[in-house]
């Protein structure tokens, strides 16, 4: 997993709330066995005007013009501002692989589905939950200015706008650790061998019945 | 100090190790393993040089992906060539690493929370996980069960624990009991409808009241089932004597001794009487009639006697926005009677409501009636092997194929269209699955979420109807 300490980058609006996972990667893309390779496909139905299959050339593929990520001023960004409850519906990571590789590494809302929230953290992506009026702030400035940049510093918990107003945001401990660290979970986990063994011989004695 | 929730029970008793921080390393008793989130982890796996920490822990089918006619062709017979690889992947992958395994072609393949339950391989007290959200299925058993993502399945093939903090508690109380004609599928609908799809995040969510008591087992798990459509990872029932009954003699249920040994234990999965809920929520159970999704979010639901809502009514003007959105998506007018809009496509499955007293329901409808000629296609795909020829025991196939129904073999099929069953750009679909997002049915389909007796109410109508006034 690559590391995210502090990123100043070009964000884009996607205003509407409830965003689902198979809005961000139709499941006609699931079939794939690899994780990598998602971002021409995210968002496929909204970004496209024709229907997606796994093995086209998305480059020759006409594009929706009134998409939000297809306009000009928003080529390039890695900030995805959005609304309440983003990533909700299954939990394919297939979905923050998709963002990933499409080029986000923050994504900011007023509340995220909790496994897809989860999903981010496991990739390299920084789901930043904000209160729903400074949400609205950053939709506001970000669609008034074109070129708008935010700084977010996972170190010190801030996203700080262009005019230089801060936001502090929450992070769990433990997953500000690895992110800004680059760790991988399974390793982490895997020092605790010991842990794990004790529990299930003690837990063989109380419920056997789960050991067969 | 107060006592314990069933959540907070599951939790200790699957408690690790905590770390600084809340997180915690909680331990898992059973992985469920598909075909669809399944290969990025096991090739981590392998690129590590990993194995499984627990092989017998695991348990895989292959069914998203399945087809739902010709199955006896076996993989090989998977005509979408993507498709094919990725369920040949799972099966090698198996072989690989010597999980159990229920092929195609299996009578006990199937869709795998339909599965897990029918063999005793999920079980009352145990924490359940799999790389699919609708886990929390098995939590109508008084298990923890929640869908992971595929590093998480990679994680807990390899350590048979997941990192987790612990969420918070949310008792939904559906108070009363519910009229006829009114099902789980009805009673959860209503649950999302009053608390919002993202009611339940960051909680895990106890069902309880008497119509939650009244339901079977299966119907609990109907009701668990969608408990991610209300944002909550994990959604749980007590145990009771119709849980401990329902596990009478499942193939890996404990025998003997060691049963008695585990319905002691079982007995003890409720919540106490004095344990603290962070959110409560309370339903009357008598105000819920069969339900009907106008929208694309299964908050967006009303009654069948009620009217598709109007936006302009709506305060909230980010909401306002989402309901035009979804109204111009489903091609429907305000103020519009639920009971006018006409269906094209009838679908009965899924993991909410294939199993066999979903069949039953729906069969009750549709015997000695037929499929309106307006409706293009009517499927019913059960949800497992064993739920196939157990229905065709029961003579249920017939009564689906003289209807005009088509009678098809086990997976997820129209659920979220990733084999051949799908609906066309503007088709409506009476469905009993979980999920009314644009698209899930198939590219620009428009689908209607309600109970298998509703879907073959109208299916037999051709547009949505009270099934209490078809009785
Ligand atoms: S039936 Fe539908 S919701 Fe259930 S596991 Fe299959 S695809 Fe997912």
């Amino acid at each position: 997993m690559d590391k995210f300490e502090k990123l100043t980058a070009i964000v884009a609006p996607l205003d509407r709330s409830n965003v689902d996972t198979d809005a961000i990667i139709p499941k006609q893309f699931l079939k794939s066995i690899k994780r990598t390779g998602f971002g021409p496909n995210a968002f496929d139905e909204w970004r496209y005007l024709d229907h997606g299959e796994p093995g086209m050339d998305n480059s020759t593929r006409p594009l929706n013009p009134d998409f939000v990520l297809n306009q000009e001023r928003y080529q390039g960004a890695n900030i995805l501002l959005a609304r309440e409850n983003f990533g909700c519906g299954s939990s394919r990571e297939h979905a923050p692989w998709a963002l990933l590789d499409y080029g986000f590494r923050v994504i900011i809302a007023p509340s995220f589905a909790d496994i897809f929230f989860n999903n981010c953290f496991k990739n390299g992506i920084l789901p930043i939950v904000l209160d729903e009026k400074k949400v609205a702030q950053l939709f506001n400035e970000v669609e008034e200015s074109e070129g708008y940049k935010l700084t977010v510093d996972l170190e010190a918990q801030t996203i700080t706008t262009p005019s230089g107003e801060k936001f502090a945001f929450d992070v769990d401990p433990f997953r500000k650790h690895c992110l800004i660290n680059g760790l991988d979970d399974i390793g982490l986990t895997l020092q605790h061998v010991d842990d794990i063994k004790a529990y299930e011989a003690r837990r063989k004695n109380e419920a056997p019945w789960l050991f067969n | 100090m107060a006592g314990k929730t069933l959540y907070d029970k599951l939790w200790d008793a699957h408690l690790v190790r905590r770390e600084e921080g809340g997180t915690a390393l909680l331990y898992i008793d059973r992985h469920l393993v598909h075909e669809v989130t399944s290969p990025q982890a096991f090739e981590g796996l392998r690129l590590a040089g990993r194995k499984p920490w627990r092989t017998d822990s695991v348990v895989a089918t292959p069914d998203h992906n399945v087809p739902t006619t010709g199955q006896s062709g076996g993989i090989e017979g998977i005509s979408d060539p993507i498709a094919r690889i990725q369920v040949s992947t799972l099966d090698s992958n198996v072989k690989e690493f010597g999980l159990t395994y229920f092929p195609m072609n299996d009578i006990r393949q199937g869709i795998v929370h339909v599965v897990g339950p029918e063999e005793g391989a999920t079980l009352p007290g145990m924490t359940v996980v799999c790389g699919d959200s609708h886990t929390s299925t098995h939590g109508a058993f008084g298990a923890l069960a929640h869908g992971i993502g595929t590093s998480e399945v990679e994680h807990v093939l390899a350590t048979q624990c997941l990192v987790q903090k612990k969420m918070k508690n949310m008792r939904v109380t559906v108070q009363g009991h519910v009229g006829p004609g009114v099902t789980a599928k009805d009673i959860v609908l209503a649950i999302i409808g009053k608390i919002g799809t993202a009611g339940g995040t960051g909680h895990a969510v106890e069902f309880a009241g008497e119509a939650i008591r009244d339901l079977s087992v299966e119907g609990r798990m109907t009701v668990c089932n969608m408990a991610i459509e209300a944002g909550a990872r994990a959604g749980m029932v007590a145990v009771d004597e119709k849980t401990i009954d329902y596990f009478k003699d499942k193939p890996l249920a404990p025998k003997g001794e060691m049963w008695d040994k585990a319905v002691n234990a079982w007995r003890d999965l409720t919540s106490d009487d004095d344990a603290m809920f962070d959110k409560e929520v309370v339903l009357d159970a008598a105000c819920i009639e069969p339900q009907v999704t106008w929208g694309t979010s299964p908050e967006m639901v009303v009654g069948i006697s009620e009217q598709v809502p109007d936006p302009e009514g709506e305060q909230d003007k980010v909401k306002a926005e989402g309901m035009r959105r979804a109204l111009h998506y489903m091609g429907l007018d305000a103020g519009m009677a639920i009971s006018d809009i006409p269906v094209d496509v009838v679908f009965i499955g899924s993991c909410t409501n294939s199993r066999i007293e979903d069949l039953r329901e729906a069969a009750a409808v549709a015997k000695g009636r037929k499929v309106a000629s307006t409706v293009k296609q009517a499927l019913v795909v059960p949800g497992s092997g064993l739920v196939k020829r157990q229905a065709e025991e029961e003579g249920l196939d017939t009564i689906f194929i003289e209807a005009g129904f088509e009678w098809r073999e086990p997976g997820c099929s129209m659920c979220l269209a990733m084999n051949a069953d799908r609906l066309e750009p503007g088709e409506r679909c009476a469905s009993t699955s979980n999920r009314n997002f644009e698209g899930r049915q198939g590219n620009g389909g428009r689908t209607h979420l309600v109970s298998p007796a509703m879907a073959a109410a109208a299916a037999v109508k051709g547009h949505f109807t009270d099934v209490r006034e078809l009785n």
